[in-house]
């Protein structure tokens, strides 16, 4: 049985000197020599992607955070695939913080996020495991003294011409002695791994209550701690009493840092009532009037303006501007919440001259940089331990290090062992949230209804602007990640100008699953069904004749729509609406069926999603993402809402911010396309799809548009009325 | 001091009797299996059977569990059809929510042998799970039930 091992770096490299013997491949490439010879001496190198024991256990150290995605089983499958092992040996390790472990795209930085991970990492772990077998493969033949080409190795042993077998763990440690080839010839032919859906290795722990989430950190010692932050974005505690909160047995410490006030217990419970109990005075600084219809209106009046160019092909304006024909509409969504099952939480340990911080992180060097500047440390003095994360999204992949850093601050201020834990409501409402978004859109059509000029102007927070991020992803003014899925739209527009004012106004804004595709699929969607329907045209068929030049877009589409018995009858009362979209090096389309009930209440009863994200790894991991997207799409699109009064977040928990139960959610079917192009992410592309394609069911069924999220019932009723 | 039977095992917490039973189970008993999501009762992360029903530890006082039998993610024997389903049906993804999906489940099938639709949505809609795996949850109570084969078709 596989099984997981929650090792830490310190651990790891007792346990690796422990074993004594045995194979360790550093895939940093190109392969050195150095970790070969380590191996020798007992030591393991922490650069080491791969570790094969002499008790044949392999195991996969793997540098993504694992948040739902099966990560801690794909990228274990891309290097066994290539070593030829038994899958029922391998484990996975969550890697330290280290450059061996940096992406191999984004930078100096070990990061999981932008449904990046198989994709960045296909070649180096496939490599690390060719290199390993290679070795394997030497190991053998020179201990039968025949040609290594005659020998091959399958299922964790060589096997010699003869039938002659030795295993991985019997050959470890000659292999280990070995030169690492420096350039490993990956498997010809059929894969035996890659493409079959095999169970995911942290199964196990998840449904025993073993597998441990940050919140779940638990030291000798340590306090338990919460934080009264501003009640407004970019408040500052003046002063406080903390007399009562003091009273409250268990409360060891409150104490003032940056984010707020600290308030230190033994427990949760204790600290969390104590919070109750405190008296503050705050400065609420310059944003304390932030209310969500005036934004609307300075929205609004921006998107009548010209904005930043971020693409222009043609001449839209000729074709628009005066035209008494032009169609128009409006599109408006709101702030989201990433809303993770897990609140938010950091552990933080401070010596002296090191550091121990425990979380479930998407971004471990950018946090561990942070964290080492507020602890007066440098970041290879603190060892940063990657938790399971309950849910990531983006949240836990801030480029301001927020969590991290105030736990840091306590830690320090309280001179004792902290865990931070967020309640629902601090995790809702202290902010980095997906950014409000107004879109305009007006197109002008030929004689046959299909588009000849569109002007899309979007308006928006920048997720980028202020972060150290800005020189490389902001170019001219344009945050790229504000108009993607708009200003790289695969349909065929001959006149296209899409257009970006970036709003500054206070609320601490983030990637949020699918990023910029989160709004702007839902309004080329919907648009282009809106067109659709103008020309009287199937809005299946319509989308197939723009995208004729571009086949994944299409047999997604065509799949979805197959699948789907598009056409076909359905019960009265029921429609279907259709959506396309491509992201994260994927494309997928979604047919969803939708009724209405008679307070306006949408159901979506069924959806066919096909994907087509390139080669595939666990297919099964695949379709889980589809899934989860959808539904995380869908919560989305039928109730997510951020709002603001007098500067305040008005929601705090699920009541206020409700999410998609049981009883909501839609009977889902994933199609994957059988592919063999280059492989595409999957974790995001699931999301943008859905809001259009529920949108578009329900202008089907009784001519409604709702083109504001979410489809509230008092939405959908006004809708109606305008129908 | 109060007392409590966890898991068939006799336990003692010096927690104010105002605690609720999450943070006893988490924070002194050290069983992190039982999660926090909400402390409202609006997530069941944190749902326990107490004396066999399923109730939200969160908004439970421990005060009012003195002397009634508990049971936990950590009480349910892993050969259990529910954890089994869950396992064949790939539940799991971030896995925070699914201790307290499967005590939801665990508690519908000790009261309802072959629990329709409509019996699993009343059930388990108190659950929530931001990743989205109600149809392999739906699915996984099925094979649990033998209602349906592990592969997901109907049984015959
Ligand atoms: S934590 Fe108890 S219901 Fe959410
Ligand atoms: S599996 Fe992540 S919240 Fe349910």
């Amino acid at each position: 049985m596989s099984k997981s091992k929650d090792l830490t770096r310190r651990q790891f490299i007792k346990t690796g000197a422990l074993l004594g013997g045995g194979l360790v491949v550093a895939c940093h490439l190109p392969f050195g020599r150095r970790n070969a010879q380590a191996a020798q001496q007992g030591e393991f190198a922490p650069n080491a992607f791969l570790r094969i024991s002499q008790d044949e256990s392999i195991t996969v150290i793997v540098n993504k955070s694992e948040m739902g995605q099966g990560i801690y089983t794909s990228l274990p499958m891309l290097v066994a695939e290539e070593l030829c092992c038994d899958w029922k040996k391998v484990r996975f390790l969550p890697s330290p913080v280290a450059p061996e472990y940096n992406h191999t795209q984004f930078g100096p930085i070990m990061v999981t996020g932008g449904s990046s991970s198989v994709r960045s990492e296909w070649s180096r772990l496939s490599l690390a495991g060719a290199a390993a077998r290679e070795m394997l493969i030497t190991a053998a033949a020179q201990t039968w003294n025949i040609a290594p080409a005659s020998c091959k190795a399958e299922n964790g042993f060589v096997v010699s011409p003869s039938g002659a077998k030795l295993s991985f763990g019997k050959l470890a440690d000659k292999a280990a002695m070995l030169p690492v080839p420096k350039d490993p010839q990956l498997k010809a032919g059929k894969k035996n791994l890659l493409g079959t859906p095999a169970k995911r290795l942290d199964s196990p722990a998840k449904i025993n209550g073993t597998a441990i989430f940050g919140i779940d950190v638990q030291e000798p010692g340590m306090l338990t701690a919460v934080i009264a932050r501003p009640p407004v974005f970019g408040g500052k505690v003046v002063s406080f009493n903390a007399d009562k909160a003091k009273a409250i047995p268990g409360v060891r410490s409150v104490v003032a840092i940056e984010a707020g006030v600290v308030v230190a217990a033994d427990d949760f419970w204790q600290a969390q009532k104590a919070r109750k109990l405190l008296s503050i005075t705050w400065d609420e600084g310059v944003w304390s009037s932030l209310s969500t219809p005036a934004m609307h209106e300075q929205y609004a009046r921006l998107a009548e303006t010209p904005g930043l160019v971020a693409r222009t092909e043609g001449d839209a304006a000729a074709h628009l501007d005066n035209n008494p024909e032009k169609i128009e509409a409006v599109f408006e969504m709101p702030y989201l919440a990433h809303a993770a099952m897990e609140p938010l939480n950091c552990f933080v340990a401070l010596k002296k001259d090191s550091g121990l911080i425990r979380t479930g992180s998407q971004f471990q060097t950018v946090d561990r940089a942070a964290a080492a500047r507020v602890a007066g440390l440098q970041p290879e003095q603190i060892v940063f331990e990657t938790t399971f994360l309950g849910g990531g999204f983006g949240r836990r992949g801030n480029p301001a290090s927020d969590f991290v850093i105030e736990a840091v601050q306590a830690a320090k201020a309280l001179g004792r062992p902290v865990k931070v834990v967020y309640t629902r409501e601090d995790d809702m409402k202290s902010g980095y949230y997906r950014p409000m978004w107004y879109n305009r859109v007006e197109a002008a059509v030929d004689k046959k209804g299909f588009p000849l000029a569109w002007r899309h102007r979007v308006v928006g927070q920048s997720i980028i602007a202020g972060t150290a991020f800005e020189p490389v992803l902001v170019k001219n003014g344009i945050d790229h990640t504000s108009v993607e899925g708009a200003s790289d739209t695969p349909y065929s527009i001959p006149n296209l100008q899409v257009e970006l004012h970036s709003t500054a106004n206070g609320v601490p804004v983030l990637w949020w699953r699918s990023v910029g595709h989160s709004h702007t699929a839902f309004v080329m969607e919907s648009f282009m069904d809106e067109l659709a329907h103008k020309a009287g045209l199937d809005p299946y068929r319509y989308r197939c004749a723009l995208l004729a030049k571009h086949p994944r877009n299409l047999k997604v589409l065509q799949t979805a729509a197959e699948k789907a018995g598009w056409g076909k009858p359905l019960p009265k009362g029921r429609a279907r609406g259709i959506a396309v979209h491509e992201c994260f090096g994927s494309y997928v389309a979604q047919v969803a069926e939708v009724s209405l009930g008679k307070s306006g209440t949408v159901k979506v009863h069924r959806v066919v999603c096909a994907v087509d994200c390139g080669r595939t790894v666990n297919p099964d991991t695949i379709k889980a993402q589809m899934e989860s997207g959808i539904i995380f799409g869908l919560s989305a699109a039928l109730y997510g809402a951020i709002t603001f009064k007098i500067g305040r977040v008005e929601q705090g928990n699920f009541d206020s911010y409700p999410l998609v139960r049981m009883s909501a959610a839609p009977r889902i079917e994933v199609h994957i396309i059988d592919s063999n192009e280059e492989p595409g992410g999957v974790g995001e592309p699931g999301v943008p799809p859905i809001a259009p394609a529920v949108a578009n069911a329900l202008f089907a069924l009784n001519g409604a548009r709702v083109r504001t999220l979410p489809m509230t019932p008092e939405r959908v009723r006004s809708a109606l009325k305008k129908a | 001091m109060i007392e409590l039977k966890v898991n068939g095992k006799r336990m003692q917490t010096v927690a104010s009797v105002d605690t609720p039973l999450l943070w006893v189970l988490r924070d002194h008993l050290k069983m992190t299996g039982t999660k926090y999501g909400c402390g409202e009762g609006l997530c069941g992360a944190c749902t326990v059977l107490i004396d066999g029903k399923p109730e939200r530890s969160c908004i439970t006082p421990v005060g009012d569990v003195r002397g009634k039998s508990v049971t936990t993610i950590e009480g349910i024997p892993e050969q259990h059809p529910v954890k089994q389903a869950w396992l064949a049906q790939e539940v799991s993804q971030c896995g925070y929510c699914q201790p307290g999906q499967i005590m939801s489940a665990v508690a519908l099938l000790n009261t309802s042998k072959k629990p329709s639709d409509a019996d699993i949505d009343r059930a388990m809609s108190g659950n929530l799970c931001r990743c989205g795996t109600y149809g392999r949850i739906r699915t996984a109570i099925h094979v649990a039930s033998g209602r349906k084969t592990a592969r997901g078709g109907k049984k015959p």
